[in-house]
């Protein structure tokens, strides 16, 4: 059988039915096994839309996502949703072709070494070297991608070998003797910690990423629940804990809310779970939470006492160690009425600090407003894929997602440009959900091409275009912090958003007037194909409330 | 503090920071790695990115041709060796790292002094140096002497603050590697 053929069995057998990428020079041989594998692929107009879309399908659907590249250039177009891939750990395989292996080393023609390049950026990667190691290699690539903290593998398959003849047998498991992730959680630990909570008179419990990817959304619910527990989750960890129950406090860090802040900022103990203590959380490190002790659960040992030293550490996968969690807490017995005055303290915070924004008496569209007009016109219910900036808070503010996988953004890279490769991915994982990517007009342009992908494949997104004609969020830095210096930040009036959704064939709208807005996008929602809705928002909006840069969860302003 | 298994009021306070802690002495760490393409770039790699140094390192065969061993000493009063040794184990072709401690493992390091000696007197005295540190004398020229000294990192620092006066116009060390001393396997 040939190398490519072999590839294609593998991929099958690891579960995946769409793939997303480019063809080219060194990798034509897959290609070739791919026009009649039965397998769904996605032509993408350039290599970081399919590995951002790769990335969406993965984030949606919770499987893992497959991108491939050819050599030189297109693999190095990867190299952007490998980064992504890898600070959001999101599952996905990178299939790229190399240049045959007597070119390796000569500056070959479309030569480029992409696993030298992306070491410091995949979870794991293999070169190939022998056409027999191909199928074996590629069941390892899937294995480490999904399992303990998911990540980008690269798989770089020189095209000499991938056309060699091999003997094909169904591999049944991968031997990785480095490789052993911890998942189940010292039980001692755990006891622990219950008691821990037990004692806590002002907790929080603080989600992130890695409960949407154990998919234990429903074990940390339960936890919660297990008593007045006070909640908040990272950008990462939205929609694991429902924004319209009364436990929530919103989202902690640089544009949370103050509730979620100053609760962090006095509790006694705070359970991470999932969640990394990234410096968008924590602020100035020195001053975060500094009268709580720590417990943190978490599948990668090496997020335990990175940032934040943890006093209970607890390795392995959420959905193994939340359910004992709960049921030790909860044969405590513990007292809920002591965490009485704390929650007075935080529905203090919460009545004095609501989230909220100027309303206009005019047509003008508040780009905060935008963000509610969009949750009611899909009932709160669509898949939210977003770019990076002041946009991505909004709607990280005043979406209310209530489940997992239903928010799909860029966190830890910030890539701008993620927002409608990643929702053409959501898309093709979740045909029967609308999936509306949420804009700014200083990203959408960075990968606006995949338009045509959404057109050329039917892939109806809608794309709610948030212009205000800035880089708005480093507008607002250079406001805030720059003596209103506005140095190239301005957008200016190109390109025209309709004609140029025309342009690809889709619908385009524009709506300036906020009377119009939810109906709009209602139309919108109700179109067979893909649209673009070229939203006119404030200009100079700022986002707020802001802990700025380097400073503590007290120091917030606005 | 409670036990885990007990029903036993646990105060927050005494609870006590795990991980993250800067030790203050250098580290040895054992490194048993896949004999895979790459395998040192993505170490030195991964000390690189997260901003720890490496202040000696040794690679070689084991008696398992598709295993190397690589040793390796970090300063842990500059990186929090927990932080170290638990990113190094994310690596999936690192099989088992140990982190040697000092008293109970031996540690030796090679190193060839090039020594300038411009007279009779200066060599005899180099000479003897190296006899009082078991070294031994690999070269000689007119005007110089090339000395090999084996031992721990000390030792060779001892020796070169002896030869040092002479005018050192070369030293070259290996870098230290270490087995753990009695029965026990590194």
């Amino acid at each position: 059988m040939r190398a490519v053929d072999a590839i294609m069995e593998c991929l099958k057998s690891e579960g995946v039915d769409h793939v997303f990428g480019i063809p080219g020079g060194a990798n034509l041989p897959t290609y070739d096994a791919l026009y009649d594998a039965g397998l769904r692929h996605v032509q993408c107009r350039h290599e970081q839309g399919a590995g951002h879309a790769a990335e969406g399908y993965a984030k949606a659907s919770g499987k893992v996502g497959v991108a491939l590249a050819t050599s030189g250039p297109g693999a190095t177009n990867l190299v952007t949703a490998i980064a992504d891939a890898v600070m959001d750990s999101v599952p996905t395989v990178f299939l790229t072709g190399q240049v045959r292996t007597d070119l390796i080393g000569t500056d070959g023609f479309q030569e480029a070494d992409i696993s030298g390049i992306t070491m410091p950026i995949v979870k794991h990667s293999i070169l190939i070297q022998d056409p027999r190691e191909i199928p074996t290699a590629i069941h390892e690539a899937f294995h480490v991608a999904r399992s303990g903290r998911p990540g980008p593998v690269l798989v770089d398959i020189p095209q000499d070998l991938s056309r060699a003849d091999i003997p094909y047998e169904p591999v049944a498991s991968v031997h990785l003797p480095g490789y052993q992730p911890t998942t189940e959680g010292n039980i001692k630990q755990i006891r622990l910690a219950a008691k821990a909570l037990a004692n806590a008179r002002r907790p929080v419990i603080y989600g992130g990423g890695g409960i949407v990817n154990a998919n234990a959304a429903k074990e940390f619910r339960e936890l919660c629940g297990s008593d007045r527990f006070p909640v908040t989750c990272t950008l990462m960890g939205l929609g694991s804990f429902p924004a319209d129950d009364d436990q929530w406090l919103g989202m902690p860090g640089m544009h949370g809310t103050r509730t979620a802040n100053y609760s962090m900022d006095e509790a006694d103990l705070i359970v991470a779970i999932g969640a990394r203590f990234d410096d968008r959380v924590t602020g100035k490190l020195s001053e975060f939470a500094p009268r709580a002790k720590f417990i943190h659960v978490d599948v990668d040992p090496a997020e335990i006492s990175k940032n934040v030293p943890a006093h209970i550490p607890i390795v392995g996968d959420a959905k193994n160690i939340l359910p004992k969690l709960t049921a030790e807490y909860r044969a405590l017995g513990a007292d809920s009425s002591r965490l009485e005055g704390w929650w007075q303290r935080i529905k203090g915070w919460q009545e004095k600090h609501p989230l909220g924004y100027e309303e206009t008496a005019d047509a003008e569209i508040k780009p905060q407003y935008m963000i509610q007009a969009m949750f009611e016109a899909t009932d709160g219910q669509a898949i939210v894929t977003s770019d990076v900036g002041q946009h991505q808070m909004w709607a990280a503010q005043y979406y209310g997602f209530t489940r997992p996988r239903q928010w799909i953004n860029s966190g830890g890279l910030g890539t701008m440009g993620f927002g409608l490769p990643s929702a053409l991915g959501a898309k093709v994982a979740c045909p029967d959900q609308d999936v509306v990517c949420l804009a700014g007009d200083g990203s959408l342009i960075m990968t606006v091409q995949e338009l045509a992908t959404c057109v050329d494949e039917a892939i109806p997104v809608k794309v709610f275009l948030m212009n205000n004609g800035y880089l708005g969020m480093v507008r607002q830095w250079q406001e805030l912090f720059w003596d209103r210096r506005y140095s190239s930040v301005k957008m200016g009036g190109s390109p025209d958003w309709v004609k140029l959704a025309e342009a690809f064939g889709a619908r385009g709208m524009r709506i300036s007037d906020k009377s119009e807005l939810v109906d709009g996008f209602k139309e919108a929602l109700a179109e067979e194909g893909p649209v673009l809705v070229d939203v006119h928002v404030s200009k100079e909006e700022n986002c707020y409330p802001m802990i700025p840069a380097g400073q503590a969860a007290r120091d917030m302003v606005g | 503090m409670g036990e885990p298994g007990t029903k036993e009021v646990l105060n927050l306070e005494d609870l006590e920071v795990s991980g993250g802690i800067r030790t203050g002495r250098k580290h040895i760490l054992s490194i048993l790695v896949e004999n895979k393409p790459g395998v040192l770039a993505r170490i030195a790699g991964l000390f690189a990115r997260r901003g720890f140094n490496i202040d000696s390192l040794a690679v070689g065969a084991t008696d398992d041709t598709s295993i190397s061993r690589i040793t390796l000493t970090v300063d842990g009063a500059a990186h929090p060796i927990d932080q170290v040794t638990k990113q190094l184990h994310k690596l999936v072709h690192v099989i088992k790292i140990r982190d040697l401690e000092p008293e109970e493992t031996v540690a030796r390091e090679l190193a060839l002094f090039k020594i300038s000696c411009q007279d009779g007197d200066a060599r005899a005295q180099v000479m003897q140096f190296t006899e009082i540190f078991r070294g031994k004398t690999v070269d000689v020229s007119k005007r110089s002497v090339t000395v090999e000294i084996t031992g721990t990192d000390d030792k060779i620092e001892a020796f070169e603050s002896m030869v040092r006066p002479f005018g050192l116009i070369e030293l070259i060390r290996t870098g230290e590697i270490a087995v753990a001393r009695g029965r026990s396997a590194t």
